[in-house]
C-alpha cells in the first residue's frame, strides 16, 4: 500500500485534498500554505504545476497559473519547491497535478526520478488518459510514484477499465466541466461515486466544484476523500496583496487556515 | 473516396500518424471522441451521407472549383507555369465550407442540434454560422477578443447568419484560446453539444475526420489537372496554420511520388524575431489541444504565442499528420513573412483580379519563389485556400503604415 492509500484509509470522517497552484502568489507563500496545510491534517495536497493552457481547469485556476507564471514558475521549480517543504518537516502525502506537456519536455523518466526525489507521492495529468498513460505509468513506477487515474460522470463502460488502473487513488470528476466551485450536484453523482467505489481497487477522491463544509460533509459519505480546489485557490488569490505584505501575511494565513479548518469539520 | 493512401500516412487505431496525434483529453471527452469515431466511421460507409455531402457540395457550395491557370502571373515570374485551385469560389469565400458541410451533417445524424466551433480569421465560423443556418441548429463561435477586432466583418456576417459569437479574453486573445475555451465548454455540455474543429487538429478522430472532409480539394485538382495537362503537376504549394487546405490538397497527390509538395507557415515578422507562426520549422513536438505534434514552446513546455499577419496562420499548434509528413520528408515545409505575403497579395490581384486570404497569399508567395527557379516546362500548383474580403481593412492598414 502506498503512503497516498495509507492516508486515505486512516481512519477519519472527513479527509480533505486541498489543491494548491505552486508559486501563487509566490514560492514562499507556496511553502508557509504547504507547512500550514499539515498542520492542519489534511489527507493529502495537490499540488498544480502552472500550465499556460489548462484546458481543464476553470477561470479561477487559469488565473492563478497566469500568475504564477509570471512569476517565473515551472515544473523544476515546482519540484524545488516540493523538496524545500520536505526539507523543512512538510510530511502530508504530495500529489503533482500537471498538464502532460511539461512533463514530455523534461521527459518521463527524468520526471518521475526526479519527482521521486523531491518527496512527490503521485501525479494527476488530467489530458493523459488511461489510453495514452502507459510510458508515464511505466517511468513511474520504476520511481514509487503513483500514477492517479481520473473518471468522469460520461465515463460509463469506461470506468472498471480505468478503476482498475487506479494507483493511490481514483480521481472522481463530480460532474461535466472545468474546475471551479459549482451552486449545486446532481443527484446522480452519488451513484456514480458508489459505482467506482464499488469497481476500485484503490480509495476513491472526488473533486470539481467542492467549496463549501456541506458538500465536503455530503460526499464523504461516497468518496474516501474531498478535494477542495478552486475556492481554496480564490481565497488566496484574494488575499494574495495581504501575503505579500509582511505586516498583514499572519492575518492572511491564519484566515486560509479558518477556511480550511471549517472544511475539514464533521 | 477514392485511392487508399500508402499505409505511412494512415492514420493507426489509436489515431496516431507515426509518432503524431492520439487523443491528449479530459476523461470527460473520452466517451464523446469515441462516440463521434463511431459515427464517422458508419457515416463514411454509407453511400446516402456520401450522396447528401455531395449534393450539397454541388448545389450549395458550388463544387467543383475551378483550376485556373495564371496566365499572368506565369508571364510576370518567368519560370513555371502556376496554376491556381480556386477554393476562395466556395460559397462563403474559403474551403472551410467543405469540412462544416462534413461535420454538421454527421452532428445530424448523431441527433445533436447544438453547434460549437472555434474561429481565428472568422472563415472556419462564417462556415459553421452557415451549415448551422442552412440545418437549422444552434451555433456558438468561440473567437479570440484580438481576433475580433481584426476580422469585424466575420464576426458580423456570422451574427447575421445567427450565430453568437463568443470573444475570448484569456492569453493571446487568438486562435489558441479561441480553441481553449472551445474545448472547455465542449466539456461541460459534451452530451448535447457537437464541436466542429476547423483544421486537421486536436484529438483522434477530428484530423482524420477533416482530411476526409477537405480531400475533396486534391481530388478535384488532380483530376482537372490530369485533364487540361495531361500530366500531374510537378510541384503543389499550400498554406499550414492548421493545416487543413494543405491536407485536403496533398492528401491526393501522397502516393505520387514524383509530385513534390510544399507546406508554407507563417514567418510573421521574421523567424529571427520570435514573432512568427512556423510551427513546424521553429516548434518541438508536444501537446497541445488534444494532440501530439509540434508545437511552439519554451524549455518548459509552455506554449508560446504565435504571430501572423494573417488571423488563420496564428496558431502555434499544427495538424499531426504534418508532423508526420515532415519527419518523414514527403513534404518540404518552409515559412513566409507578413511583408511577402502582402506583395503576394498585391501580385494576384494586378496580374489575375484575384484578391487571395492572407493565408493564402503565404502559398502564392512561396509558389512564385520557386516558379521562378524553375524551367518553363515544368509546372506549380497552388492551392488557394480562401478569397481576402476579410482582409481588406488589415491589407489597408499595412499598406498606410508603407506609405
Amino acid at each position: 500500500m502506498t503512503v497516498i492509500e495509507q492516508a486515505l484509509r486512516k481512519p477519519s470522517e472527513v479527509r480533505l485534498i486541498p489543491f494548491l497552484v505552486a508559486g501563487d502568489p509566490d514560492p514562499d507563500t507556496t511553502l508557509d500554505l504547504l507547512r500550514l496545510l499539515d498542520e492542519e491534517g489534511v489527507a493529502v495536497v495537490e499540488l498544480g504545476v502552472p500550465y499556460s493552457d489548462p484546458l481543464a481547469d476553470g477561470p479561477v485556476i487559469q488565473e492563478a497559473a497566469t500568475r504564477a507564471l509570471t512569476h517565473g514558475m515551472n515544473l523544476s521549480r515546482v519540484l524545488a519547491l516540493a523538496k524545500t517543504a520536505r526539507e523543512s518537516g512538510v510530511r502530508v502525502p504530495l500529489v503533482l497535478f500537471s498538464y502532460v506537456n511539461p512533463l514530455i519536455q523534461m521527459g518521463f523518466e527524468r520526471f518521475a526520478k526526479a519527482a521521486r526525489e523531491a518527496g512527490i507521492d503521485g501525479v494527476i495529468v488530467p489530458d493523459l488518459p488511461v489510453e495514452e498513460n502507459e510510458a508515464l505509468r511505466t517511468a513511474c513506477a520504476d520511481h514509487g510514484l503513483d500514477v492517479i487515474p481520473l473518471v468522469a460522470p460520461t465515463s460509463r463502460e469506461r470506468v472498471r477499465m480505468i478503476a482498475e488502473q487506479g494507483q493511490g487513488f481514483v480521481y472522481c470528476v463530480s460532474s461535466l466541466g472545468t474546475t471551479g466551485v459549482r451552486d449545486g450536484f446532481s443527484r446522480d453523482v452519488d451513484a456514480f461515486l458508489e459505482e467506482v467505489r464499488r469497481v476500485s481497487p484503490v480509495p476513491t477522491v472526488i473533486g470539481f466544484g467542492i467549496s463549501r463544509p456541506e458538500h465536503v460533509r455530503r460526499f464523504s459519505r461516497h468518496a474516501d476523500a474531498v478535494v477542495v480546489g478552486s475556492a481554496l485557490v480564490r481565497l488566496i488569490g484574494e488575499r494574495r496583496d495581504a501575503l505579500q505584505h509582511p505586516a498583514k501575511r499572519e492575518q492572511a494565513l491564519a484566515e486560509i487556515r479558518a477556511f480550511v479548518r471549517e472544511l475539514k469539520t464533521e | 473516396m477514392k485511392t487508399e493512401l500508402p499505409l505511412a500516412t494512415q492514420v493507426d487505431q489509436n489515431g496516431r500518424y507515426g509518432r503524431f496525434g492520439g487523443r491528449f483529453v479530459p476523461e470527460t471527452l473520452m466517451y464523446a471522441l469515441n462516440e463521434l469515431e463511431t459515427a464517422f466511421r458508419e457515416a463514411i460507409a454509407d453511400p446516402a451521407f456520401h450522396e447528401e455531402l455531395r449534393t450539397l457540395l454541388e448545389e450549395y457550395s458550388g463544387r467543383p472549383t475551378p483550376l485556373t491557370y495564371a496566365q499572368r502571373l506565369t508571364e510576370y515570374v518567368g519560370g513555371a507555369r502556376l496554376f491556381l485551385k480556386r477554393e476562395d469560389l466556395n460559397h462563403t469565400g474559403a474551403h472551410k465550407i467543405n469540412n462544416t458541410l462534413g461535420q454538421a451533417l454527421l452532428a445530424k445524424r448523431m441527433g445533436k442540434k447544438k453547434l460549437i466551433a472555434e474561429t481565428g480569421a472568422g472563415q472556419h465560423g462564417v462556415a459553421s454560422a452557415t451549415v448551422a443556418a442552412l440545418l437549422g441548429m444552434e451555433c456558438k463561435v468561440f473567437m479570440g477578443e484580438e481576433d475580433v477586432r481584426r476580422q469585424q466583418l466575420n464576426v458580423f456576417r456570422m451574427e447575421l447568419l445567427g450565430a453568437e459569437v463568443v470573444p475570448v479574453r484569456s492569453g493571446t486573445r487568438t486562435l489558441k484560446d479561441a480553441t481553449s475555451e472551445a474545448i472547455r465548454h465542449w466539456v461541460t455540455h459534451v452530451e448535447d453539444t457537437f464541436y466542429m474543429i476547423g483544421s486537421v487538429v486536436g484529438p483522434h478522430p477530428y484530423p482524420e475526420m477533416v482530411r476526409t472532409f477537405q480531400r475533396v480539394i486534391g481530388d478535384e485538382a488532380r483530376s482537372q489537372f490530369l485533364y487540361r495537362e495531361h500530366r500531374l503537376p510537378d510541384h503543389v504549394v499550400a498554406c499550414v496554420g492548421g493545416g487543413s487546405n494543405a491536407i485536403g490538397m496533398f492528401a491526393a497527390f501522397l502516393a505520387d511520388r514524383e509530385v513534390q509538395l510544399h507546406g508554407v507557415e507563417a514567418a510573421g515578422h521574421g523567424l529571427s524575431t520570435g514573432q512568427h507562426a512556423a510551427t513546424l520549422s521553429q516548434g518541438k513536438p508536444g501537446v497541445l489541444h488534444g494532440s501530439f505534434s509540434y508545437l511552439l514552446q519554451d524549455e518548459h513546455g509552455q506554449v508560446i504565442p504565435a504571430h501572423s499577419i494573417s488571423a488563420g496562420l496564428d496558431y502555434p499548434g499544427v495538424g499531426p499528420e504534418h508532423a508526420h509528413l515532415k519527419e518523414t520528408g514527403r513534404v518540404r515545409y518552409t515559412s513566409v513573412t507578413d511583408e511577402e505575403a502582402l506583395d503576394a497579395v498585391r501580385l494576384l490581384c494586378r496580374t489575375e483580379g484575384i484578391l487571395p486570404a492572407l493565408e493564402s497569399a503565404h502559398a502564392v508567395a512561396e509558389a512564385v519563389r520557386l516558379a521562378r527557379t524553375l524551367p518553363r516546362e515544368q509546372t506549380v500548383l497552388i492551392c488557394l485556400s480562401g478569397r481576402g474580403d476579410k482582409d481588406v481593412e488589415t491589407i489597408r492598414a499595412e499598406e498606410a503604415k508603407r506609405r
